[in-house]
């Protein structure tokens, strides 16, 4: 019954960051300012780990292939596949669930309980509104970008490992990563970015706006909102499949 | 003017506050006291329309706030300033940013102009000019309430609330803060409540005091009344201290 209650008032929330908008003005600096914490500050690790993920892919591939039978460009098509399918929009996203989901739940939730938001009620401002909806503009704008950065650095990871470590030539891995491209899947894996972004963004924010004591609950808020972050990601991430690619 | 007619609150089964009705009149300190956990947060709470009471209403120059439509709630709370227990600055933001938060929300100024308020109500509130860039952070706790202050009456209200303004603070920068708020008071005809529990800031500042025991009204009057009171729990309320015990006896009571 929890749940019910938990889902309930979170769309009762949405109506509230989407309902009546502040000053467009004053939204704009508040973007931006969002899109250099959420966006421009999760570069460094999203790129450090799509290079190795795309490493990995590609040496476990090559290891997994017994049949002479087998082509070597299955190497550099299974890390594309992978990589533009699930790693870079899914995992990636786990990762900013993780990074991005606890900033925003433990900043609106400090400010929750240090009666910030109070403050921006009694004066009138729409609290959700202005606290959260920068928020979601911020990571639906700027998420692709970091996606599509993952896509490109983890099929270079592979480059790299291969190159390094000669498993397989670099041309085969080469013609590996064009053969039976779908710009499809690109769009596809755009799309869950977008609802992941989305996800992320509101179910923290929810959370964060929703503490109640002190300083220990803004802890609590912050781990549980990473946590349904990643429940709705999994879930939503098997139904978005479930409707575009079956 | 601010009334409070019959007002009842409470959270699940605990009953907070008790069929309350009181009149807080311009241009003098109306105090609301009582023991901690009384009430009196939850009171001021109910007044600026963050609880919403399950009975009684709250009359804003007779407009009731809770009966009034969304729009019309927001045009009356553009009308209130209100300072809380714990200052709630923006941490994101300088201490002037905060001051012209309200003026950039809603003001219709130029933000130069807007810039020129906040200065002067900083000034007003006698925070020095280089302490405008700092964060909330770098000041001290009585400075934050002094720029709590000045960030509520940057939109020149008609109402305003203080949360115990001087909890946490010495008693010489409490008088100053309590005083600020009284010259403010009567310098724009303000309708100010203050809650407290802190005698000092009763007998400095207070005009219209309502006393609140276990979220019920038990007496409302004014200071030198209160010396006098024959109300069993007020009495203990005022004389709690060694100090005012002392007062009493020198009164001869
Ligand atoms: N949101 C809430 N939910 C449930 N109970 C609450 C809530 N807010 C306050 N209470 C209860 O209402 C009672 C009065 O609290 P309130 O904060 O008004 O006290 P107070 O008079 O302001 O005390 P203090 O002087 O310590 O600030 C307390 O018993 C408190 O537990
Ligand atoms: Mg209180």
């Amino acid at each position: 019954m929890r749940i019910l209650f938990h889902i309930g008032r979170y769309f009762q929330l949405m109506g509230e960051v989407f309902g009546r908008p502040e000053r467009l003005g004053v939204y704009w600096r508040r973007i931006i300012e969002e899109i250099d914490l959420l966006g421009v500050k999760s570069l460094g690790i999203v790129a450090m780990l799509s290079a190795f993920m795309g490493a990995v892919i590609a040496l476990q591939t090559k290891s997994n292939i017994n049949s002479p039978l087998i082509s070597d460009t299955l190497v550099g098509f299974a890390t594309r596949q992978s990589t533009i399918l699930e790693f870079s929009p899914t995992i990636i996203a786990l990762i900013l669930a993780g990074k991005v989901g606890s900033t925003v739940a433990a900043e609106i939730g400090s400010m929750r309980v240090k009666e910030q938001i109070d403050a921006l009620d009694i004066m009138g401002v729409n609290s959700a509104g202005y606290l959260i909806l920068p928020k979601v503009i911020a990571a639906v704008l700027i998420f692709p970008f970091l996606i599509i950065m993952s896509m490109f650095l983890s099929v270079f990871g592979g480059y790299l490992i291969v190159a390094a470590t000669g498993i397989i030539s670099t041309s085969a891995y080469q013609t590996g990563i064009r053969m039976d491209f779908m710009p499809f899947s690109i769009t596809y894996a755009l799309i869950k970015t977008e609802v992941f972004a989305f996800i992320i963004t509101t179910v923290s924010g929810y959370h964060g706006y929703y503490t109640q004591g002190g300083t220990r609950e803004v802890g609590i808020s912050s781990t549980t909102a990473v946590v349904y972050s990643i429940v709705a990601i999994i879930i939503s991430n098997f139904v978005l499949t479930k409707l575009l690619l079956a | 003017m601010i009334e409070v007619k019959g007002l009842s609150k409470r959270f699940g089964s605990t009953q907070v506050l008790t069929d309350i009705s009181a009149v807080f009149k311009p241009g003098m300190i109306n105090q609301v006291i009582g023991k901690s956990g009384s009430g009196k947060s939850v009171l001021a709470k109910c007044i600026v329309g963050l609880h919403v009471p399950e009975e009684g209403e709250v009359l804003y120059d007779g407009r009731s706030f809770h009966h009034l439509e969304k729009d019309e709630k927001r045009q009356v709370r553009q009308e209130i300033g209100m300072l809380f227990q714990g200052s709630a600055l923006f941490d994101s933001l300088t201490v002037i940013e905060n001051v012209m938060f309200p003026l950039r929300m809603f003001g219709v100024m130029e933000p130069g102009a807007m810039r020129e308020r906040a200065e002067l109500c900083l000034q007003r509130v006698s925070i020095e000019p280089e302490k405008n860039k700092l964060f909330p952070s770098e000041i001290s706790g009585g400075m934050q309430k002094r720029v709590g202050i000045a960030r509520a009456i940057a939109m020149q209200p008609k109402y305003l609330l203080c949360d115990e303004p001087n909890s946490g603070l010495d008693p010489q920068t409490s008088i100053v803060i309590d005083q600020l708020i009284a010259e403010l008071t009567e310098e724009y005809g303000i309708t100010t409540i203050v809650i407290t529990h802190d005698m000092n800031s009763v007998m400095e500042t207070g005009d219209n005091i309502i006393f609140i025991h276990e979220g019920r009204k038990h007496w409302q009057g004014g200071r030198e009344e209160l010396l006098h009171t024959d109300n069993p729990e007020l009495s203990a309320f005022v004389y709690a201290s060694g100090l005012m015990k002392r007062v009493k006896k020198a009164m001869g009571g």
